[in-house]
């Protein structure tokens, strides 16, 4: 190997060592120090605590807690649902998109904007939107009722606001993928007589997949980590009827100061994002052409 | 001194693909070479490594005098035109051909007036200020000769500077290359895989194959005198034709099918020819070899003709291309394997074609007077003492001693 | 090929598909229901993505006791137009330090994004690093990463270190939303740059640092300041890390504010919310709509390959 590959091989190093170090400090460092506090009995509400080994306590407090179990499980319906949706919308938002027509960018424009602003901001939009004095919802529904206070309507309002602001992101992705389709796919098709609805089934979305992969990965991971939508609209209520995983995580941090019960809930989150993100990467993956 | 050398160059790259094979190459100060070859033939390798832009596995490159091999780009002393020009697009086009000289803190009066001169010669003084991506093709490819001559620098590189100019253009900047480089007057290394490129424009050409150098001559000598079947069939357009024969048991003539035709005297040695007495061979014959026998006077000798059925002419005005093949049911068929590698190249031939493909089918440069008509049969006079042979093995072409 | 050569193949081909082009037929019968039915889903795509934007425009215009009577009440125009929201925020709530406390954020999360991911881009698409893969692996993951695990540990680290009620560890800590997608997208730009560029500059006499500077730095414009772009908007908008750190009011992130807003008072002052909303709202709207190209080319570039 000459001398100049190895200048350039060091100057390598040297160029990603900032971004390596930087991450592992916001991302490797906390997750050790998270499986170390989970298992010891962190908890800053105890005066003087001499922050005991405490083995596997905290996860086994975790895995038979009824409040935990059940926050997973919203969570799990909250993704499911929500991607369903979300996906289902983006794809036909998409497909919109893809046609050329007359204010396609004002269109383009429009729908980013959604996905632009904070969550916060989307969250709070929607707050008002169905707040049955000074919203829109109630008016134009005709109907008369506080969305927050009921579980269900909780939900709905939780999912709307997620979708209003996501769908978006993954119809760029779609669409991007759509774009890479060639014309001439669709022309042999329609030539050998298919349908447009064939045609969208066996063409299209087949060669869509790594895009919807894509898509899909994202919008999964997001939907189950999902915090901020679930703070601002109802702070896990009513109640702790709509406290996912990472509301709930959160409250153990910073309401329980329980950094010793929180860290398990960090490390088994942290498991559960893999895993789903490796059966995308797994199922998803050789399928391309 | 400013030559270039290649003294049993080779790469080879770390996946184990060895992209050059002991090349030995001299290019003389002020000579223009061409490398040429089809693609995948190592030849922009050779052309990267002297450019000190790819790493050299083994022997030495020479530039003016010393050898380079770990010197970078930038300490040898070279410039370089790309394929795609790699034009700086944030710089005007002055600012372009001046770059070089701009990192060697020239000063400015100085530069300027350097790049003004390089502008001139190639007609760019009214563009000096626009961007690259405000020029025509052939704008942008006189921009990156521009760039390079402005250096004056020991040696020339181009990696078919014109392949990515449409035809007409390219012709014409065929002509204002070779004009170029001879006003500039510094050693040339050009590679392309046109073997037109390669004919009109060369001082010498250096033909490639798998990484391999075939031959380098002028021009003029690789046409009449190709030392393997490769460069034989490489160079010349249309390419040479070429057959499966049978020397006879005396040396002094070869079957092709039924004909007899006799064998150049210059190869009629027995230390050339001996081995192959009732044996297999290749013979090449170029188009322009073979005349209309209609036209010619009747005396010549019956050892000199060649029949076969036309299948298509071409009427050039000038001249005609008579596309004919020989009566294949009176060819003995032939498995004789040609050692060519194994490998196909997308523009040579491929281990097997030249039995197959060729075997029977040939091009006649005729005069536009003739009378012959496609469908019919015809009959060439063949010019034999311009034939070619081949050892159908090896490929290599014999000659007399 | 470079786009340059691209675009001069494209110029030397004949104009024939312009030319046939045909002439617009009015469609007609059931191929006109598809066209006003495209186009109403369209105008419904529309109101779906902005209306809500007028909504809240609307209602900070409105006073509060307006609200109050309810929507039914004074319909979708409010009667009296007010900016009283507005100064409310300004003077009352004090929104403009939040504002401040965002862009210092945000902005200093942006440069250093930037520059790293500039640096990491350009080595990882260029450079003949052992395990460039494995590296673009691990920053994509950490694109992945739970915000919310990293909440517990950051918050002791800050408390031990004392700077817990602070906006600047927050612009370490918004690397982990920035550097990843950053550092993705200017690889892919890097990637997509012609090589023989560099090249081009190195033999015209260039070190490798001054190719860099000169010539590759330049021409990588576009990329950095998309890659800018989003990073700015992901550091701006995080909330979790700013509910969970900052504590006084004039401490916080102009997300974190308008949340206090919306939570503090038993009644909501809806006017007020959303006139904050509207302040926060209108300058990343202005960003999208120049900047919607880059940022969507930007995004995919690259990812199905």
């Amino acid at each position: 190997m000459s001398g100049r590959v190895k200048a350039d091989r060091r100057l390598g190093y040297l160029l990603v060592a900032p971004v390596l170090l930087l991450l592992l400090l916001v991302t490797a460092y906390p997750l050790v120090y998270n499986l170390w506090n989970s298992f010891h009995e962190v908890n800053l509400g105890i005066a003087n605590n001499p922050e005991p080994w405490v083995g596997v306590h905290n996860y086994s407090a975790m895995f038979s807690s009824s409040e935990w179990v059940d926050a997973l499980w919203k969570t799990a319906a909250f993704t499911a649902a929500s991607v369903v949706l979300e996906t289902i919308a983006a794809l036909g938002l998409a497909l919109m998109l893809h046609r050329k027509f007359p204010g396609r960018g004002l269109l383009r424009a429009a729908v980013l904007i959604p996905w632009a602003v904070p969550t916060v901001v989307s969250a709070e939009l929607w707050k008002t939107m169905i707040d049955p004095r000074a919203g829109f919802v109630d008016y134009i529904l005709g109907i008369h009722t506080t969305w927050l206070n009921g579980v269900w309507t909780s939900w709905v309002a939780i999912v709307v606001a997620d979708a209003w602001k996501n769908v978006p992101f993954m119809a760029i992705i779609l669409l991007a993928g759509l774009q890479v389709i060639p014309n001439e796919v669709y022309e042999a098709a329609r030539m050998d007589g298919a349908t447009s609805w064939q045609s969208f089934r066996r063409m299209t979305l087949p060669l869509l997949k790594p895009a919807l992969s894509v898509a899909l990965i994202f919008r999964t991971l997001q939907a189950f980590l999902v915090f901020d939508v679930i703070y601002i609209l109802t702070t896990g209520g009513p109640g702790t009827s709509t406290q996912t995983l990472s509301y709930l995580n959160w409250r153990t941090f910073l309401i329980d100061t329980n950094f010793g019960y929180g860290g398990a809930m960090s490390i088994v989150l942290v498991l559960i994002a893999l895993a789903i993100a490796a059966v995308y990467v797994r199922f998803m993956r050789p399928e391309t052409t | 001194m400013a030559t270039i050398t290649l003294e049993h160059v080779t790469k080879v790259y770390p996946n184990g693909a060895e992209a050059v094979s002991d090349l030995n190459l001299h290019v003389e100060d002020g000579e223009f070479m061409i490398l040429v070859g089809p693609s995948g033939c190592g030849k922009t390798t050779a052309l990267r490594m002297v450019a000190g832009l790819e790493d050299v596995t083994d022997g030495n490159v020479e530039v003016g005098g010393r050898v380079v091999n770990d010197l970078s780009p930038r300490e040898r002393d070279i410039a370089m035109v790309f394929q795609n020009y790699a034009l700086y697009p944030h710089m005007t086009v002055g600012e372009n051909i001046g770059f070089a000289l701009r990192l060697r803190r020239l000063p400015k009066a100085q530069m300027q007036a350097k790049v003004n001169e390089a502008a001139e010669i190639l007609g760019l003084t009214e563009h000096l200020k626009r961007k690259p991506a405000q020029l025509s093709g052939g704008q942008r490819q006189r921009v990156a000769m521009g760039r390079a001559i402005v250096r004056e620098p020991a040696a020339f590189l181009m990696d078919e500077p014109l392949s990515n100019l449409d035809a007409k253009l390219r012709v014409q900047m065929r002509a204002e290359v070779s004009r170029i480089q001879r006003r500039v007057g510094v050693a040339t290394l050009y590679v392309t895989h046109d073997q037109t490129e390669a004919m009109t424009m060369g001082d010498r050409v250096a033909v490639m194959r798998s990484g391999r150098l075939q031959q380098c001559d002028t021009p003029q000598a690789l046409y009449d005198s190709p030392i393997n079947l490769f460069v034989a069939a490489f160079m010349g357009s249309p390419a040479m034709n070429l057959y499966h024969a049978q020397v006879d048991a005396q040396g002094a003539t070869l079957k092709l099918g039924d004909r007899p035709l006799a064998l150049p005297q210059r190869l009629r040695g027995e230390q050339t020819i001996g081995a192959y007495r009732g044996k297999d061979i290749v013979v090449g014959i170029r188009p322009e070899d073979l005349t209309d026998a209609a036209s010619a006077s009747g005396q010549d000798g019956q050892d000199r003709r060649l029949e076969g059925t036309v299948d298509l002419i071409e009427a050039l005005g000038a001249e005609k291309l008579v596309h004919f093949h020989i009566d294949a049911s009176r060819l003995q068929s032939s498995d004789a394997r040609i050692g060519l590698e194994t490998e196909a190249d997308t523009e040579g031939l491929a281990s097997g074609e030249i039995g197959a493909a060729t075997m029977t089918a040939g091009v006649a440069r005729v005069s536009p007077a003739s009378r012959i008509k496609d469908g019919e049969k015809a009959t060439f006079l063949v010019a034999t003492e311009r034939m070619h042979l081949f050892d159908p093995e090896s490929g290599n072409a014999l000659s007399g001693a | 090929m470079s786009a340059e050569a691209t675009r001069e193949m494209a110029t030397s081909r004949p104009l024939a598909a312009e030319h046939r082009r045909p002439r617009r037929k009015f469609p007609t019968g059931w191929a006109l229901a598809r066209e006003v039915g495209f186009y109403l889903l369209v105008l419904i795509a529309l109101a779906i993505s902005l209306f809500p934007f007028y909504w809240i425009v609307r209602t900070s215009l409105a006073s509060q006791s307006e609200i109050a009577r309810g929507t039914e009440a004074i319909g979708l125009l409010p009667n009296h137009l007010s900016f009283k929201a507005y100064s409310q925020d300004f003077n009352e709530a004090k929104f403009l330090t939040p504002l401040l406390n965002s862009a210092i954020v945000a902005l200093g999360a942006t440069i250093v994004t930037v520059v790293v991911a500039t640096m990491a881009g350009y080595a990882l698409a260029r450079l003949p690093i052992k395990g460039a893969g494995a590296i673009l692996g691990f920053v994509l993951i950490a694109g992945f990463f739970p915000v919310l695990a990293m909440i517990g540990p950051l918050f002791l680290l800050l408390k031990d270190l004392k700077v817990l009620d602070s906006i600047y560890p927050l612009i370490i800590v918004y690397l982990v939303y920035t550097l990843p997608i950053a550092t993705w997208l200017l690889r892919n730009f890097f990637v997509q740059m012609p090589v023989e560029l560099e090249e081009a500059a190195l033999v015209d006499g260039a070190t490798r640092v001054q190719a860099l500077r000169k010539v590759v730095v330049p021409v990588a414009v576009p990329g950095v300041f998309t890659a800018a772009i989003l990073s700015f908007i992901l550091a701006w908008n995080d909330f979790a890390f700013a509910v969970s750190f900052l504590s006084t009011s004039n401490k916080f992130t102009a997300p974190l504010s308008i949340v206090t807003l919306s939570q503090s008072a038993f009644v909501t002052n809806y006017s007020q919310l959303d006139a904050a909303v509207v302040i926060v709202t209108i300058p990343i709207a202005v960003i999208v709509l120049f900047a919607q190209r880059r940022i969507v080319s930007g995004l995919t570039a690259g990812s199905f390959r």
